[in-house]
C-alpha cells in the first residue's frame, strides 16, 4: 500500500473515533456553555474557511477566477431559499457559463 | 406505509438524494485530486463526513501531503463528536445501536433529527437521513469516481464551482444572527491571510486554532455576569 492509503485509512478511523467519542461524553459535561459555544463557533469558522480556501485559493496563491461567480450564484440562491441541491447546481452552472463566455478564467 | 412516510422520513429522504447526488462531485474531485478508486471508495465507506473528505483531497489537490490532509480532515470532523453528544442527548440510544449511530452522525442526520418536535419523529429523522445519506452518497461516490476518470479537468465541469456552492450552501444557514457572521467573516481573513504564508492545509488548522482560543475566551465572561455575581448575593445575605 502506497502511504497515501496508510493516511486515508488514519484519517477514516480517526473521522470513526471521533463520532463516537460524542456518545461516550457524560451528559453532565454535554450541558456546559464552554462546549457548546466552542462547538457553534468551530463549525462557523471551520465552513467559512473552506469556503474561502475552496473559492480563493490555488495552491499558496490567492485568485479571482469563475470560482467567485459560483460563490455569488450560491448565495442568490441561498437568499431565494432554494433546495441545497439547486444551490450547489447554481454554482456549478455560474463556473461553466463565466467559462464558456470567456468573462472568467 | 403511512407510518413510513412521515413529514420527518420525508425531509430525510429528500436531503438524502441531495446529498447523495454531490457524492458524484465527490468521487470525480477526489480522482482529479490524484486519489485512486479504493482510496476514494473508501473515504466515503469508512470516513463518511463530506467535509472532511474534501478537506482531504482538497490538501492533497492543492499539493499538500498525507499528514497535513489527514490534520485538516480531522479537525473538520470534530464538530461530529458534538453532533454526537446531542444525538445522545435526545435520542437516548441503547448501546448496541451505538456503534452504526456514531457512523451516520454527519450534519445532516443531525439537523433532520434537531429539526423534529416529537422524540419518535427526531429518531426517525436521523435513521432515515443517516441511512439514507449512507447509502446514495457511497452509491454516487462510486459513479463519479468511475466518470471522474475521464471527466479529466473538474473545471471543465463547474465542479469547483460546486464545491464552493456546497461549502457555502452549509455555512449559510448559520448566519442566523451577527455573531456568527462576523466570526465567519473573520474567519475568512484569517484563511486568506494565512494561505500565501503557510503549507495547504495548515490555513483550516490555524483558524479553527483562532476560533476555538476565541470562543473559550468569550464564554467565560457569561457564567461570571449571571450564575456567580448571583451566587455571591445569595450568600451575602445569609447571616
Amino acid at each position: 500500500m502506497s502511504e497515501l492509503s496508510w493516511w486515508v485509512l488514519a484519517a477514516c478511523l480517526t473521522a470513526y473515533v471521533i463520532k463516537l467519542c460524542g456518545y461516550f461524553v457524560p451528559r453532565k459535561v454535554l450541558d456546559s456553555p464552554l462546549m457548546t459555544h466552542v462547538a457553534s463557533t468551530l463549525t462557523v469558522a471551520l465552513l467559512a474557511s473552506l469556503v474561502t480556501v475552496n473559492a480563493f485559493t490555488s495552491g499558496q496563491e490567492l485568485v479571482l477566477d469563475a470560482r467567485i461567480g459560483a460563490l455569488a450564484a450560491a448565495i442568490i440562491a441561498l437568499i431565494f431559499k432554494a433546495p441545497y441541491l439547486v444551490v450547489v447546481l447554481a454554482g456549478a452552472l455560474a463556473a461553466v457559463l463565466l467559462r464558456a463566455t470567456g468573462l472568467a478564467a | 406505509m403511512t407510518k413510513f412516510l412521515t413529514p420527518a422520513t420525508k425531509m430525510g429522504l429528500s436531503i438524502s438524494i441531495a446529498t447523495g447526488l454531490y457524492g458524484i462531485s465527490f468521487g470525480a474531485l477526489s480522482i482529479a485530486a490524484g486519489l485512486n478508486l479504493w482510496q476514494t471508495v473508501a473515504l466515503s465507506a469508512l470516513m463518511f463526513t463530506g467535509g472532511s473528505q474534501f478537506a482531504f483531497i482538497g490538501v492533497i489537490s492543492g499539493g499538500g501531503a498525507g499528514p497535513a490532509a489527514f490534520s485538516a480532515a480531522s479537525l473538520l470532523g470534530v464538530r461530529n463528536a458534538v453532533y454526537g453528544m446531542q444525538i445522545k442527548q435526545t435520542l437516548r440510544p441503547r448501546g448496541v445501536e451505538v456503534p452504526w449511530m456514531a457512523q451516520v452522525t454527519i450534519d445532516e442526520s443531525t439537523a433532520v433529527s434537531l429539526g423534529q418536535v416529537q422524540s419518535s419523529e427526531k429518531r426517525r429523522g436521523f435513521i432515515t437521513t443517516g441511512l439514507g445519506v449512507y447509502i446514495l452518497w457511497n452509491l454516487f461516490t462510486l459513479v463519479g469516481a468511475l466518470l471522474g476518470e475521464r471527466m479529466g479537468d473538474p473545471a471543465v465541469w463547474g465542479l469547483d464551482g460546486a464545491a464552493v456552492a456546497a461549502f457555502i450552501g452549509l455555512l449559510w444557514p448559520r448566519l442566523t444572527s451577527v455573531q456568527p457572521a462576523m466570526i465567519a467573516v473573520a474567519a475568512a481573513i484569517v484563511t486568506a491571510l494565512a494561505v500565501p504564508l503557510t503549507a495547504a492545509g495548515l490555513p483550516i488548522l490555524i483558524t479553527a486554532l483562532c476560533a476555538a482560543l476565541y470562543a473559550v475566551m468569550t464564554v467565560r465572561k457569561k457564567p461570571r455576569a449571571t450564575e456567580h455575581s448571583k451566587l455571591e448575593r445569595v450568600n451575602e445575605d445569609r447571616p
